[in-house]
């Protein structure tokens, strides 16, 4: 027995070793650091607050509102879950353990699992919400409430939480989860907002169950286990090579896009492109998660988020509604071919044919996203002419804005890793967000130096930029091609580490 | 890793390079199509220094490794698609990759299957075949025979040898099999650690000189 525990003990070690080694000695270890430690000081503000909330919820909602503080946390933590479940499909990067070259060795199938089950436990989704539960739990305690029925309810959120994380393994990390959790928190928000139908009517009593009744707690509890048990089962089920460590092979059909043709050379690259984005799940999420960036707009012009009021994050709120395919999809410009970026490189053609076709896929999702964004016009008509200029500003500049900063990244993109056993999921994440600021404060000051003069001033400056960049693109392009061919031999060896 | 004095490969010649791994075979075809850049010296490609112009794309083509493919396309679109970037249309693509139809062994077109989920010698099947199409006349292969089937493999050198044939092709091929270098080759070229240790022109002997050349290395390991 003991010796067994010894062994366990090694492995365990053996195991985070090599977890570290893959990131120490990855190819782009140290822009990985950098990413590490900027997601570092999110994190801890994000901690910060959460602290600072879970302190002063209680004697803001008391003296504030005159309402019971439990009470009231209890009826809007159904959007809280909803919103995190949101947050958590989105942006969640599922830890990766590579199973395969460990399954021949003296390692219990169950150990890999537990192990690999348990690393998923470590990402801030699971623990930041700590930072709000515990203080707001002693709060509690503090003001006199039983601390047998705090103490239920501190468990009983924690297991809701925990159990969506296994869920998330369960249903294959599925993005769709997500949407549908959008679409549901959109849609029960809308009908709260309307006073149609109020959910929090229903939701409240169920948490304040968890508090009344301590017994109550053993239900997500028991939810916990029971979920965490089934992804056990099924992944160890999956632990084999034809089994969930395979690729899912989808039966091929030839597209020809020949409605591309006109294009002439550029249309070559496209129909790959559309290829690219139609059949590897990757491209394909971030092609769908782009859709979304549509909606970031409903936080600044409805006036919900007092802090977004006011013209200036409407530009911002501009960009990112034109803007998502350009920031999840052109911000990867040409990582997206790191597979076969020899091919292409020995190919004969030149980077300007290839650039152009990716700027074209841009432009063009650009364009549609802003036809898509017209509904805006409900909010007036300014709301319609800010996001027409930030489209402008998008096409003219951003558009060359990432396809240089590309340039750059040469993070090989595994296309086809988005799958079953602990697939990495990078479609989405943190560090495209952070790559996106300087594209996005730019505008923001440019409209701010006009309006100093006047409102107008400030959206046609935005404009003209757009428009002026259109203008010099041959200028521009040839720039950005000399800057790739200068880092041609550096990416090509940067792909190759992977 | 290489350290070549002068190395000429004129025009029309069928060159094939052995060594042990490490020996720097694929550096050195990479160095030739600017994969990576060399510290020293140049490589010129027709009268092209490869590292100044890129024109000598127009007239070559190769196959090194599985990124020369791409995952995600069927081979009939990944054969358009080197047909379209070297100006061929899709009849005329059909036309030529159909004349491969024994060499595939009706493993490979009309199969409704990603260049991904092809096995690694189909995969090397489609990837030698795209290197060929356009009528390039220096066409580079890294190690062909790897990974074919036994009946695959003496297509190959059929077709390799006839394509060789013809004038003004040049065939640069690497390969650790060292029957089908000299089957295939008119000249082979040893390379160890990065140095040129022999340069013969095939002849009835040479495969059993490189025997014992090989066999010697292994002594001296």
């Amino acid at each position: 027995m003991e010796q067994n525990s010894i062994y366990t003990h090694k492995m365990m070690f053996q195991f985070v070793s090599l977890q570290w080694k893959s990131f120490t000695r990855s190819a782009s270890f140290s822009t990985h650091l950098a990413m590490k430690i900027l997601i570092g000081f999110f994190a801890l503000y994000f901690a910060a607050t959460f602290a600072i909330m879970g302190a002063l919820v209680y004697p803001f909602i008391q003296n504030e509102m005159a309402l019971d503080p439990l009470l009231t946390v209890n009826q809007f933590l159904i959007y809280g879950c909803f919103y995190w479940v949101v947050l958590r499909y989105f942006i969640q990067k599922t830890p990766v353990v590579n199973i395969a070259p460990l399954l021949l060795h003296p390692i219990s199938k169950n150990k890999i699992v537990h192990f690999a089950m348990g690393k998923t436990l470590s990402s801030a989704f699971n623990w930041l919400g700590l930072f709000f539960t515990v203080p707001f739990s002693i709060v509690l305690v503090v003001e006199g409430h039983n601390w047998g029925g705090v103490l239920s309810w501190f468990v009983g959120v924690l297991s809701f939480v925990l159990s969506t994380n296994y869920l998330n393994l369960l249903i294959n990390n599925n993005n769709k989860v997500g949407a549908i959790a959008l679409s549901v928190l959109a849609v029960l928000g809308g009908l709260h907002y309307v006073d149609v139908f109020d959910i929090t009517v229903y939701s409240g009593p169920v948490f304040q169950a968890l508090y009344e009744h301590p017994i109550a707690s053993s239900i997500p509890l028991i939810l916990l286990v029971f979920l965490y048990r089934a992804a056990f089962s099924d992944y160890k089920k999956g632990m084999y090579l034809d089994g969930g460590l395979a690729r899912q092979q989808a039966e091929a059909k030839t597209q020809d896009f020949t409605w591309l043709n006109r294009f002439g050379k550029t249309a070559v690259f496209l129909k790959n492109d559309l290829r690219l984005i139609l059949r590897n799940k990757r491209s394909k999420s971030t092609a769908l998660m782009s859709f979304f960036f549509l909606f970031y707009g409903l936080f600044f012009f409805t006036g919900s988020v007092a802090m977004y009021n006011g013209p200036m994050w409407f530009v911002f709120a501009g960009i990112f509604i034109s803007g998502g395919f350009l920031f999840s999809f052109g911000q990867f410009v040409p990582s997206w071919d790191s597979a076969y970026y020899p091919l292409l490189m020995t190919q004969n053609t030149s980077y300007r044919e290839y650039l152009n076709s990716k700027w074209a896929l841009i432009v063009v999702a650009t364009v549609f996203s802003w036809l898509l964004s017209i509904p805006y016009i409900y909010f007036g008509w300014d709301v319609f002419f800010f996001i027409l200029v930030a489209t402008v500003y998008n096409i003219g500049v951003n558009s060359y804005l990432v396809l240089w900063g590309g340039a750059y990244i040469k993070m090989p993109i595994d296309l086809t890793s988005n799958k079953k056993a602990f697939g990495d999921k990078q479609a989405f994440n943190v560090k495209t967000v952070l790559l996106s600021i300087p594209k996005l404060v730019l505008p923001v000051l440019i409209y701010f130096l006009g309006t100093l003069y006047s409102e107008q001033l400030g959206l046609a400056l935005v404009a003209l930029t757009g428009v002026l960049g259109l203008a010099f693109k041959n200028l521009v392009f040839t720039t950005i091609e000399r800057i790739y061919v200068s880092q041609k031999h550096k990416t090509l060896w940067a792909y190759k580490q992977k | 890793m290489l350290a070549i004095d002068h190395l000429e490969v004129p025009s029309g010649q069928s060159f094939g390079l052995v060594g042990n791994n490490g020996a720097g075979k694929t550096t050195l075809f990479s160095a030739l199509l600017d994969l990576i850049r060399l510290s020293e010296g140049s490589i010129t490609n027709g009268d092209v220094d490869v590292s100044k112009s890129e024109a000598w794309k127009e007239f070559t083509t190769a196959f090194l490794d599985e990124t020369f493919l791409i995952g995600y396309l069927t081979p009939e679109e990944y054969f358009y698609f080197i047909g379209d970037l070297r100006g061929l249309s899709h009849s005329e693509v059909d036309a030529f990759v159909g004349q491969f139809e024994h060499f595939f062994h009706g493993e490979v077109l009309k199969q409704k299957k990603y260049l991904r989920d092809l096995s690694k010698g189909n995969q090397k099947k489609v990837g030698i075949v795209g290197a060929l199409i356009g009528s390039p006349s220096v066409i580079v292969l890294d190690e062909p025979f790897a990974n074919l089937d036994p009946s695959t493999q003496i297509r190959l050198k059929e077709l390799l040898r006839e394509w060789s044939q013809q004038k003004g092709v040049t065939l640069l091929i690497s390969s650790h099999d060292l029957q089908h270098l000299t089957e295939v080759c008119e000249r082979i070229v040893v390379l160890d650690k990065g140095e040129i240790v022999k340069d013969i022109k095939t002849q009835t002997e040479t495969l059993k000189d490189l025997e014992t050349f090989f066999a010697q290395k292994s002594q001296e390991a």
